[in-house]
Formats: structure tokens, C-alpha cells, sequence
């Protein structure tokens, strides 16, 4: 589990939230790992695994809580799913070098959560906070089907 | 008849650190003007630095950039530790000096691998470079960790160090704890040399620019967290002098300050100044790999910079090992800095070049005014100047092949624009 995202931004914690719930929920047969997004440190990151769940926010002008789900393997990341900065190698990159240098996990599995306030500050809003709560099942529902079911913790 | 104009235009420079465009107007055949346009938002840390406590200068300077964090806080440092009256000692000082040599390994090797070295091969970017070259660029990813892996032990984190602070550190390692970083530095060293060897062997177009470089220097070491300021025509002054010499200054164009020397206009810092003004500082492993790799005492060819870094990453690791070897745990890991009022002076090499930092402190330690010229800052001149030069020489190119470049030779000089808005589009038109 990879949670990317800054903690202290908002929204952009929904990646962190959303990999810790679901690695608490999953219990020990999975790692979690928090990561802020610099490419190079998540191709380590993902490194030997074999099925990888990478959640990160998304800030792509749709409206807060959409929940979009690309598989790498399948091909680039939607633009949506895209990281667009000038001062960081993202995640869409990392993906991109990965492919390229045959460092891409078996399986990668990437959600992405649209976040709605990025002001700086601790917390996530609702639109967000039920977003998380979603992807978490999902997330869940993808990695242990015998586990679905399993009960969501609310922290 | 009338002289056609031609104009290009790069709208966002591709491959630099932050937002910047670059406007070329060529009319027949005279370039009429060149402008580095940079819209990267200004960012106003030198007036939100007032009113802070002097001990808060490294932790805040730091997020002006997150690939030269180091360098802004040992600046910040440098200069507090001044406006105070405060020497650290030798021990404080060799474990900075490591840090430094870290964050000149993760920010040159970045550079090198990722963002230039594409230009010389033919390839738009480092992904499908990495199609074809993917040991290559593995290795650089690798050697990029290892100068991750010593600011993460000596700063206590890759990014933004928690480590330093004004009068040393929070915390120095024991001895015993370098002991994997360090067996991850001979690799280092190893793969620092093929780089050089690697970079060696491009295609490097033949044109030199008569610069006055600038740079810090000091007896016996090349110069990274300590020195005069030197420049190959005659500069030579302590650091608390720079602003008798150095102006900064607002340009229309740009939200970054533009820098000149007050007696003669634009100046280079950064590896290129570095290296030409302090070759012979070098370790002996360095000094060989840059003969080598065809490299004289000086280097006024923008173009090869890409050789020079390199050199400076192979230092950094040799000199890591060096510092870690003679490595002793400084007790305890910050010396005392009471306040005191005055003005404080800083300057270190950053990746980029020369960091200059400035504060006047009052008597109960806030800071009262501050001021932050960094190396992207002071280059802007004479990278226009550059640029005008190379588009002269180079007007015989189609406008597509002409545009390539120059954003091309932007690259050469690693701008950072984060830094340089603290407080690449080019449009070239031909007439």
C-alpha cells in the first residue's frame, strides 16, 4: 500500500488516510508505506512487490470525491491521474521510468481521490473523507476478495 | 525590401526546476532581444522572514527549493552565526561540509541524468532515453540515492534536513553510523567516474563566452561552505562586502531579481566558475578525471558544464569518504549562539553557485529585515547575454532546430526558477 500525499495540505492527505485504513484493515499480509510523491523514492518503494495499491489526491477540476482507478500495466496514467509539477518527478513519471527501465511491480493499481480544499491545514473534507471510505472497500474488495467484507475502520 | 523578422517562442521551458518562457527577436540577421521570461510566482520569503526568530532562518530558507534545501540553511547559518559573533568549530564544520557534499551528489547527479543529458543524446526526456539506456540511467537514479541516503543520515531527512541548526546541529551521528553510507560511497565513487567518462563522449557544440566567473574560494579545499569571493578579473573581497560589489535589480520581464557586478555588469557562478577559478583544489581522483575527460584548468564552454558537474559529483563522493574517514563526533552538536543586533553576512556554494545571504537582527533575536540572492538570480544576465550570442551564431537554423537549442542551452546552466522567484516558452521573433 502507497499512500502519497502531504499531510498537512488538506485533501492532499486522502492518499495517506486512505493506505493507512487500508492496511490496517488488511492486517499484516500487506506493507504500507507513506510516500510525499518524488518519483525516484516510489520506484524503490514498489520495488519487488507484487501487487501494488498506490492512492493519491488528484487535482484535476472535477468534483471533490471522484474516485478514478488505472491499472499501469494497462498503459500511461490518464491526465487526471497525472501529477503536473515543474519541481518534482511524480507519480505518472515514476510510472512512465518504470515501464521504461522494467521496474514496475507485477500488478500496479493506482486510485486516485479528487480533492476539493488543498488550503494548508490538517484534515479532510466530507466530500473526501466518504471518498477515502470508498476506495478503502474497493481497495480491499481488490486484494483479498475472501476479505471484502472485512469492517472499515472509521480512524 | 524589408528584413523579415522571425520569432520564437517557448512558452514553458521543458526540463528546468520551476515555470519560465523564453522570448528570442531576430530581425534580418541581428538578434535584437533576448529575454528569460520567469513567471514562476514571486514567493516573498524575505518579507515574511521579518518579525521570525533568527534560529527559525535555516528551517524557513530551506523551502525556497527542495533540491538545494542544504545550501539555503547553511547560508542562513553562515550568516546568523555572523550577525551574532559566533564561530563554529572544526569538527561542526567538516560534518556540514558533508551534508553540502550530499545534496551536490543528489542535485548534480538529477541534473545530469535526467534533465540534460537527453539534449546530447537526441532524446525529448529522460523516459525514452531510459528505453534505450536503461543501465545508464539506473545508474544514475542509484548514484542520486546514495547522495540522498548521506543527507537523510547527517540532515535527518532527504528533504528539507531537520538536522542543521544555526550553530551546528541537533544531533551529530556516532562514527559506527556512517558505516553503511559509506561502503555505498566507494559504489558511488565508482559510478561518479563512468559518469564523467560517460558525459566525456557527447557532442558538445563549439562555442565559449568570455565570462567573468565568480566564486567562493578557499586556501587548501574547494570551495563549498566557506571563503572569499574571488572572479577571474580582480574580485576579491570577504563576504560581508558583497553588497559594495554586487546590486541587485528588478527587470519588467522577470519575477526574478536580475544580479550584476556594480563595476562591470553580468557574471557565472556555479560549477563552471567553480571549477575554472578552483581546478587546482581538486582531489587528485577528480583532478584526473577532468584532464581526462578533456577538460583544461578552465572551461568557457557553457556546453561542457555537464562535464563539470560531473567532476563535481566524483569530488563530492571522494570527498565524502575523506570527511567520514577523518570523521570526529562533534561534542557538543551546536555551540551557543546568544543574540545580538547587528547585520550578518552568509555565503556558500549551492549546486547552482554562489548563496548569499543577509539579515539584520535585533538585540532580542527577530529578524528584522533579510535578504536572499541566489545563484539562479545572479546568472539571469548573463544567461540573456549567453543566449544572444548563441542564437547570433546560430541564425541559419530553422526556427524549429533553433528553438531546440536554446532551450537546450538553457539547460546548460541548471536554472533553478523556485529559487531565483524567491521574493521555459521561447518566443523567438524574427523580423
Amino acid at each position: 500500500m502507497i499512500g502519497v500525499g502531504n499531510a498537512y495540505r488538506r485533501d492532499d492527505a486522502a492518499g495517506l488516510v486512505a493506505a493507512r485504513r487500508l492496511a490496517a484493515a488488511a492486517g499484516d499480509r500487506v506493507e504500507l508505506r507513506e510516500e510525499s510523491g518524488e518519483g525516484a523514492a516510489l520506484l524503490d518503494a514498489w520495488a519487488g512487490a507484487g501487487l501494488v495499491i498506490l492512492i493519491d489526491a488528484m487535482d484535476s477540476g472535477g468534483r471533490a470525491g471522484t474516485v478514478r482507478r488505472a491499472e499501469a500495466k494497462a498503459g500511461p496514467l490518464p491526465a487526471a491521474l497525472s501529477r503536473c509539477s515543474t519541481h518534482a518527478f511524480g507519480v505518472a513519471e515514476a510510472v512512465e521510468l518504470g515501464r521504461a527501465l522494467g521496474r514496475l511491480p507485477e500488478r500496479l493499481v493506482v486510485f486516485g481521490i479528487e480533492g476539493g480544499d488543498f488550503t494548508a491545514g490538517v484534515g479532510l473534507s466530507p466530500a473526501v473523507e466518504r471518498a477515502v471510505t470508498r476506495v478503502v472497500r474497493r481497495a480491499l474488495a481488490e486484494i483479498r476478495p475472501e476479505i471484502a467484507g472485512a469492517e472499515v475502520p472509521a480512524r | 525590401m524589408r528584413a523579415r523578422t522571425r520569432t520564437i517562442k517557448v512558452g514553458a521551458l521543458a526540463r528546468v526546476e520551476g515555470e519560465g518562457a523564453l522570448y528570442v527577436r531576430v530581425k534580418g540577421d541581428q538578434v535584437q532581444e533576448v529575454r528569460l521570461d520567469i513567471y514562476e510566482p514571486p514567493r516573498f520569503f524575505e518579507a515574511f522572514l521579518r518579525g521570525r526568530r533568527f534560529t527559525e532562518a535555516p528551517d524557513l530558507t530551506a523551502r525556497i527549493c527542495g533540491i538545494c534545501p542544504v545550501a539555503y540553511q547553511m547560508s542562513a547559518c553562515a550568516a546568523m552565526e555572523d550577525a551574532c559573533g559566533v564561530q563554529v568549530d572544526d569538527r561542526i564544520r567538516a560534518l556540514r561540509r558533508l551534508l553540502y557534499c550530499g545534496e551536490w551528489m543528489a542535485s548534480h547527479t538529477l541534473h545530469i541524468y535526467m534533465l540534460h543529458a537527453p539534449d546530447f543524446l537526441g532524446y525529448d526526456g529522460v523516459i525514452p532515453m531510459a528505453r534505450d539506456h536503461a543501465p545508464v540511467v539506473e545508474r544514475g537514479l542509484q548514484l542520486k540515492k546514495v547522495g540522498n541516503a548521506l543527507m537523510a543520515l547527517v540532515g535527518g531527512r532527504e528533504v528539507h534536513p531537520v538536522n542543521p541548526r544555526v550553530g551546528g546541529f541537533y544531533r551529530a551521528p556516532a562514527r559506527r553510523e556512517f558505516a553503511e553510507v559509506e561502503e555505498r560511497l566507494r559504489w558511488a565513487r565508482d559510478a561518479a567516474l563512468e559518469t564523467v567518462r560517460w558525459v566525456a563522449g557527447f557532442p558538445f557544440p563549439d562555442f565559449t563566452q568570455d565570462y567573468e566567473f565568480v566564486s567562493l574560494r578557499q586556501a587548501g579545499e574547494y570551495p563549498i561552505d566557506r571563503g572569499r569571493i574571488v572572479s577571474d578579473r580582480g574580485l576579491d573581497i570577504g563576504v560581508r562586502e558583497y553588497g559594495e560589489h554586487f546590486a541587485e535589480e528588478q527587470v519588467p520581464h522577470s519575477n526574478a531579481l536580475h544580479a550584476r557586478l556594480r563595476a562591470r555588469g553580468a557574471y557565472l557562478v556555479g560549477p563552471l566558475a567553480r571549477y575554472s577559478l578552483n581546478s587546482d583544489a581538486l582531489s587528485p581522483l577528480a583532478r584526473d578525471a577532468a584532464r581526462e575527460a578533456g577538460l583544461g584548468p578552465v572551461c568557457r564552454n557553457p556546453f561542457r558544464s555537464i562535464v563539470v558537474r560531473a567532476v563535481e559529483v566524483l569530488y563530492a563522493c571522494d570527498e565524502a569518504l575523506r570527511l567520514i574517514g577523518e570523521y570526529e563526533r562533534p561534542e557538543p552538536p551546536a555551540v551557543e549562539v546568544p543574540p545580538r543586533a547587528g547585520v550578518g553576512h552568509g555565503c556558500t556554494e549551492a549546486p547552482r553557485g554562489l548563496l548569499y545571504h543577509r539579515y539584520a537582527i535585533g538585540g532580542d533575536g527577530d529578524i528584522a529585515e533579510a535578504a536572499i540572492i541566489p545563484p539562479t538570480s545572479q546568472n539571469q544576465a548573463q544567461i540573456e547575454a549567453d543566449l544572444r550570442r548563441f542564437v547570433q551564431a546560430s541564425l541559419a537554423l530553422p526556427d524549429r532546430e533553433l528553438t531546440w537549442r536554446c532551450e537546450q542551452a538553457i539547460r546548460n546552466y541548471d536554472p533553478c526558477i523556485s529559487c531565483a522567484t524567491h521574493f521555459l516558452t521561447l518566443d523567438i521573433e524574427r523580423a
